[in-house]
């Protein structure tokens, strides 16, 4: 008994250590999970009493949650639609964290080389116009590569996905009839071809499927030592994805990047730009009741903007380049702002 | 000596009165909270598909197109693939189920019927995600490289065999979902034939029946209701089930008629889906479907209840 009494001693003083800390919830996207855990994890070494905890319930549910205000903060692979900001009570910023790429990868017996695509040959395939592996418009890209005269297996992801946004966003921008026919959004009416859960169930088709194709997301492709597709970018050049190809696409697109930082860098300029990358970003509210909370929150964004960034490319992340770090750093200062435009937006 | 029992009998009484009422109204309580948790389901699935019963109408049911791009949706592909892929789990679990339960209760040694039994319980209790992965690394490419190509040469004249083998699609998703309701028919079948009194078998045989006709015509009809019983709880497994279904069946909203072909269920298009549904209409169709599959379960046992009233009063004549 008196044991009992000294551990529900322990866990009441435990539970009010805890309170007395700085506790900010967030949830979204799964994509940048695992960067994302790093940095709370890390962050809450270097500020023992601010405890971040993110959710990764995936990027709609970032979105909702944000909406209905039952976290700090949300997660989003996508920057958000004016229709969703209309929703907001409080408007959001966009902060871009990392970039990502989605990479094409195949399973051809008897192929082991690096494939090259065109934009033209991927949205033929993913329409179902290109349906063999030895058709012309493969073959005319990758001399010296012996296809077969095989019926081309299409694998999508069935999941409402970002990792799916970025791949029908980039094939909307580089192929006419597929943004007539099929559009861009997380889960789409697809042509052709089966639907595998995640990135995990798109490789475990592929892998079971000869003469398959499908598209998953760099980070699983390297730490899964898939083959992996190069695309032809804007600038006429093969790219292979990678975190410096990733990184250039996104100072490609710096120039013209939006103050409010919603934009799809798919397709973008730069000589050595991988053509599908994609930013991934954190929803933060403009205005923050919480005093502590807003410090917080903005000296998190600092550190992530600074040292946070090494940790990217470990985990196959892209790192943000310089252009676009030093436009967010000044976007922290608006939180809370005097001027800050509360509850705009509507 | 007859004075104070009479006195003492309306004080037991009165006690268990009290407490009669007491237990009444805690089951009575305990049995509404059913109803009300049923009555809730039924009242949001119907508030949150709102937007979408609006815009669509009955168009929802009968249009086989899901576009979330241009916000048509259809949830005519999603209920053929529920109910094909339910039919499928049932014809191969239920003789099987069945079988191996009339064997455990009737025939089995002791020992073995209740090692078995165990083994049993415990399939019963495994995730359904482990029966999904275990269909797809190693279900799917048996079927695609051995089932499927041998359906194909075998029976490939009927439409039901007819196109590529991708190893996933509506056949694997029923043989997968069979392997789990097996479980519940055998458990349960198993519980109401040992329920058989044992003068009913004993009759049969004396008046000179064999043990399987004393079996297959007395043990096995009396214990119909159970079996029945059991064959509901897998169709609601079957029709429920999520993970499982999504990792083997394709995951692609069309109607088909070869079973090779690759399809999708209505409880793996919501759980795929909605967390990552934008737009109000996308989320709406969502839960529409979840009221869909809400209905279409009811339908499906009161077809299945009515089956039974109708056996059991063509058994009940005969005899």
């Amino acid at each position: 008994m008196k044991r009992r009494l000294l551990t529900c001693g322990v866990l009441l003083a435990a539970g009010a250590s805890i309170a007395a800390a700085q506790k900010i919830n967030a949830a979204g996207a799964t994509f940048p999970a695992a960067i994302y855990q790093t940095w709370f994890e890390q962050y809450h070494k270097l500020h023992p009493g601010i405890e971040i905890n993110y959710q990764s319930i995936g990027s709609g549910g970032g979105i909702a949650q944000l909406t209905g205000g039952t976290v700090d903060f949300g997660a989003s692979d996508m920057p958000m639609t004016d229709d969703q900001l209309s929703k907001l009570k409080v408007k959001a910023f966009h902060f871009p964290t990392v970039l990502g790429a989605v990479v094409p990868t195949y399973n051809i017996p008897g192929v082991s080389a690096d494939l090259k695509f065109t934009p033209e040959s991927l949205a033929g395939i993913f329409l179902g116009t290109i349906t063999k592996w030895n058709d012309s418009r493969l073959t005319k890209d990758n001399p010296g590569v012996k296809f077969p005269n095989e019926e081309i297996q299409v694998v999508h992801r069935s999941e409402g996905s970002g990792t799916t946004f970025v791949w029908t966003d980039y094939l909307s921008k580089v192929s006419p009839e597929w943004k007539s026919k099929v559009g861009a959004n997380t889960s789409v009416s697809w042509p052709v071809g089966l639907g595998g859960r995640g990135n995990e169930g798109v490789a475990g088709l592929l892998k079971q499927t000869p003469n398959s194709i499908g598209y998953v997301e760099l980070v699983w492709a390297a730490q899964n030592k898939l083959a992996t597709g190069l695309v032809k970018n804007a600038a006429g050049n093969f790219v292979k994805a990678g975190v410096e190809s990733v990184t250039e696409a996104a100072a490609g697109a710096a120039k013209e990047i939006p103050a409010d930082f919603r934009i799809s860098i798919t397709n973008a300029p730069g000589k050595q730009a991988f053509p599908i990358s994609s930013f991934t970003y954190l929803l933060i509210p403009s205005k923050i009741p919480d005093a502590a909370k807003t410090d917080a929150i903005k000296g998190f964004l600092q550190w992530m903007l600074a040292d946070g960034q090494k940790y990217a490319a470990g985990l196959y992340y892209a790192p943000l380049p310089k252009e676009i770090v030093a436009k967010e750093t000044r976007q922290i200062a608006q939180i809370n702002a005097p001027g800050a435009p509360a509850g705009k937006g509507k | 000596m007859a004075t104070p029992l009479v006195v003492e009998t309306p004080v037991i009484r009165r006690r268990t009165q009290t407490g009669d009422i007491v237990a009444r109204w805690v089951v009575t309580v305990f049995a509404a909270v059913i109803l009300f948790v049923t009555a809730l389901i039924v009242y949001q699935l119907w508030i949150g598909s709102e937007p979408s019963r609006l815009k669509s109408g009955f168009a929802f049911l009968t249009s086989s197109k899901w576009n979330p791009v241009t916000e048509e949706f259809g949830a005519l592909p999603f209920i053929y693939g529920t109910v094909v892929t339910s039919v499928l789990a049932l014809l191969i679990s239920v003789p099987l189920g069945v079988g191996a339960a009339i064997y455990l209760a009737e025939l089995a040694p002791a020992g073995l019927s209740n090692g078995l039994t165990f083994l049993v319980e415990l399939l019963a209790a495994i995730p359904s995600v482990i029966y999904g992965l275990l269909g797809f690394l190693t279900v799917v490419p048996l079927m695609r490289s051995y089932v499927e190509p041998f359906l194909k040469s075998a029976l490939g004249f009927l439409p039901l065999f007819k196109g590529p083998s991708f190893g996933v699609g509506f056949l694997t998703a029923g043989v997968v979902l069979s392997i789990m309701t097996v479980p519940y028919i055998i458990s349960v079948s198993r519980e109401s034939l040992l329920a058989v009194p044992r003068e009913q078998r004993e009759a049969a045989l004396a008046l000179g029946a064999t043990r399987w006709e004393a079996t297959w015509q007395v043990v096995v009809p009396y214990a119909k209701l159970g079996i029945f019983g059991s064959i509901f709880l897998s169709l609601a497994r079957a029709l429920g089930e999520t993970m499982a279904v999504t990792m083997v069946i394709g995951n692609d909203p069309k109607i088909s008629a070869s079973l090779l072909a690759p399809g999708y269920s209505i409880a793996a298009v919501v759980a795929n889906e909605f967390s990552e549904a934008t737009g109000a209409i996308y989320q709406a169709a969502l839960v529409e479907l979840g009221l869909v599959l809400f209905v279409l379960t009811i339908l499906i046992n009161a077809v299945a209840r009515l089956m039974i009233v109708a056996t059991t009063r063509k058994g009940s004549k005969r005899s």
